[in-house]
């Protein structure tokens, strides 16, 4: 087993070989972690002024959401947990949708079906996950199997956090893609907490990484804060899985700098020494001081990407706020291809009560964690 | 007597337990120093230790399956997961290992154990943080489903599927956890499982329901009542085994009968209610059975409040069978 894999140590100073990128593309790295960061900043502030229901944060792991996207082609599978939007974005799926489906409205693909977080874009191959722990890690599998039966040249790259290591989907999926010899990366994204659960109650192996040798595969433990260390080593795993050699297991270990979510109270279980620790190894920061030190930006490139992005996020949040909720016929809509009778008859009946009785009030429940 | 939320309620029953019997055990993810996502589970770990309330791997199957073998061995756990819809993973160590293993054993090995979970929608969860699978549960011999709807049976409830031998499924409902406040005895109480309790007295409709439904059938009968009719409300509380007598009695009395559920209709739980009327008291019937329920579709999320049914829908049936 390797230890930590690292190119840019926490102060950015180059301590490995820099991946082969053009300076464009090592830009380009640091505009999507700016935008992961201005998205979080932006949704939280909607979050508070009840404007959005939910946010689940990727502040501190844009490095490894980066990261991990950016070796992917366009035709490669992205499968994911509650994480990734971020990522996604780095691969196409579009702003507007992004934040269309933080607001579940009229233009949301998934017609306002899922809680906020749960982002999906067909077009650049990133399907609809469920709030179910692990259960991608299985289709995404599968999924791969169907590539390399076809002999597509395609990767499915598989993202989960430290949690979904214990769940049965892990277990079932790595085991799987060992025995099939799948060409799928499985990304997990240790962020140290569970929500409340740490990563040293979540397993006792030293890295989740050890866990790839039991299913035959190679693991990797990554500084997940080390945009460049997460993007080498992906690259192995993905040219590895694109070449026939299948799948790997890479760890990005990572931390996730605030609450589980916009309504979780982090410090009932963890230190502020040890979040202090990682602002220390702030992704952003890092990458920032090596692009500095390389000329590729100066030092108020930062500040001026930070502001052209969030103005291009209001533009199009101030487009999404006046966008109507999907009607009610969708209620009964998608259930199967055709909506059957059953549902026909049990809608027309809610309209006669609704025409009997005035239309149903909206209440005020909220969402817990 | 303290005026508690639902929520308290259950947290007063399981520092309660703790405190009577020691092999009272309770674990889940993030039920430990968080106290549980809706904190259900304040303040155990630190009254009781890790060793009695703890966190675990984010595991269903490992939870449920745990519990089991813990309960074979002479603890009495109580465990947790976090939302009923992440529940299906454990569903294998439910209905195959804890509902059947005293059956397989002739008796010899039990697994008295329960399997606390918030279920139902109102709180804008969509679809994977709203779901009332009770139907799932119901129709397995050997496993009791137990749904409080009060702060009190809350108490109650819990302490006696925790005394039960059996293995027990607690549905919490949690629109209801903060909204819902009511008197709690202090110390040690149950209620009986299998009871029904008469939430309110009327003549003419009886409404049946459970948890979250059943602050929504008061008030519809409540308005029912402003127009002259007298509804007779009753929370199951026990789905399974079903005070089928009490529910029997209850339809009798009326001759008209609606039964309301978050859960979709088909084959839902008020399938069985209204074929127990239809096979032991057809001839008491002055109008078929009405069920108000969600759509036979899975939970919305913008749309949570069309989907669930609410006093319009509960009244609108309340009077349509009266006026049959």
């Amino acid at each position: 087993m390797t230890g930590l894999q690292q190119i840019l140590n926490k102060e950015g100073v180059l301590v490995g070989e820099a991946p082969d990128l053009s300076d464009e593309q090592f830009v380009e790295l640091l505009r999507n972690m700016i935008m992961i960061r201005s998205l979080d900043g932006r949704m939280l502030k909607l979050q508070r002024a009840g404007r959005v229901g939910f946010v689940g944060t990727a502040t501190g792991l844009e490095a490894s959401l980066v990261g991990a996207a950016a070796p992917l082609l366009p035709k490669d599978w992205m499968w994911s947990g509650l994480r990734e939007g971020g990522a996604a974005i780095t691969r196409g799926l579009p702003l507007f949708e992004y934040v269309a489906q933080m607001y579940c409205n009229s233009n949301d693909s998934a017609k306002g079906r899922q809680m906020c977080n749960h982002f999906q874009h067909k077009g650049s191959n990133y399907p609809s996950w469920s709030s179910v722990i692990g259960t991608q890690i299985t289709h995404g599998v599968g999924a791969a199997y169907a590539s390399a039966r076809r002999g597509e040249d395609v990767v499915h790259s598989i993202h989960f956090g430290d949690g979904a290591t214990s769940s049965n989907g892990f277990h079932s999926g790595l085991n799987l893609a060992g025995v099939w010899k799948a060409p799928c990366v499985f990304v997990c994204i240790d962020n140290g907490w569970a929500i409340s659960v740490s990563s040293a109650q979540q397993t006792a192996a030293e890295s989740y990484a050890d866990k790839a040798q039991a299913y035959g595969m190679p693991g990797v433990t990554v500084d997940g804060n080390d945009v460049l260390a997460v993007y080498a080593e992906m690259q192995t795993a993905v040219e590895r899985a694109r070449a026939g050699g299948g799948p790997s297991l890479v760890v990005l270990k990572t931390y996730r700098m605030l609450g589980h979510s916009s309504s979780d109270d982090p410090s009932k279980y963890r230190d502020d020494a040890e979040v202090q620790s990682w602002a220390e190894r702030d992704p952003l920061k890092r990458y920032e001081a090596f692009l500095i030190e390389r000329g590729l930006i100066d030092s108020s490139e930062c500040a001026a990407q930070e502001k052209a992005i969030v103005a291009e996020i209001d533009e199009v949040i101030h487009e999404q706020e006046a966008a109507p909720p999907f009607p009610l016929r969708s209620l009964v809509e998608d259930v199967y291809s055709e909506v059957p009778r059953h549902l026909r008859v049990q809608f027309n009946q809610f309209l006669e009560v609704a025409e009997r009785r005035g239309d149903a009030t909206r209440g005020d429940g909220a969402f817990p964690l | 007597m303290a005026i508690l939320t639902l929520l308290q309620a259950v947290n007063d029953a399981l520092h309660t337990k703790m405190r009577d019997d020691e092999r009272v055990t309770v674990f889940g993810e993030d039920v430990g120093p968080k106290g549980g996502v809706f904190l259900a589970t304040e303040g155990l770990t630190r009254e009781f230790g890790e060793r009695r309330c703890f966190d675990t791997p984010l595991s269903e199957d490992g939870i449920v399956g745990a519990a089991v073998g813990m309960a074979v061995n002479g603890l009495l756990p109580v465990c947790e997961i976090q939302f009923q819809d992440f529940i299906f993973p454990a569903f294998d160590q439910i209905v195959s290992e804890a509902a059947k293993l005293r059956y397989r054993s002739g008796g010899q090995y039990t697994a008295p154990m329960v399997i606390r979970t918030p279920y139902g929608g109102g709180i804008r969860g969509g679809l994977y943080h709203s779901q009332s699978g009770e139907a799932y549960f119901a129709h397995t011999p050997g496993l009791k489903v137990v749904i409080p709807s009060t702060p009190h049976d809350a108490k109650g409830l819990l302490i006696a599927a925790i005394e039960d031998p059996d293995p027990v499924l607690f549905l919490e409902p949690k629109a209801l956890y903060r909204s819902l406040k009511g008197e709690v005895p202090e110390g040690s109480y149950t209620v009986d499982l299998s009871t029904v309790r008469t939430a309110r007295e009327g003549s003419d409709v009886t409404v049946f329901c459970y948890g979250a439904m059943v602050p929504v059938c008061e008030k519809a009968a409540a308005t029912a009542a402003e127009g002259g009719i007298e509804t007779h409300v009753v929370d199951l509380r026990t789905l399974l085994p079903l005070d089928e007598e009490a529910v029997l009695d209850a339809a009798k009395r009326t001759g008209r009968v609606v039964v309301v559920h978050e859960a979709p209709r088909f084959c839902g739980y008020g399938a069985e209610i209204s074929a127990l009327i239809a096979e032991n008291a057809i001839e008491y019937m002055e109008a078929p059975v009405r069920r108000v329920t969600g759509f036979d579709t899975p939970f919305p999320n913008t749309l949570e409040h069309h989907y669930m049914p609410d006093e319009r829908r509960v009244l609108d049936a309340i009077e349509g069978v009266a006026s049959f």
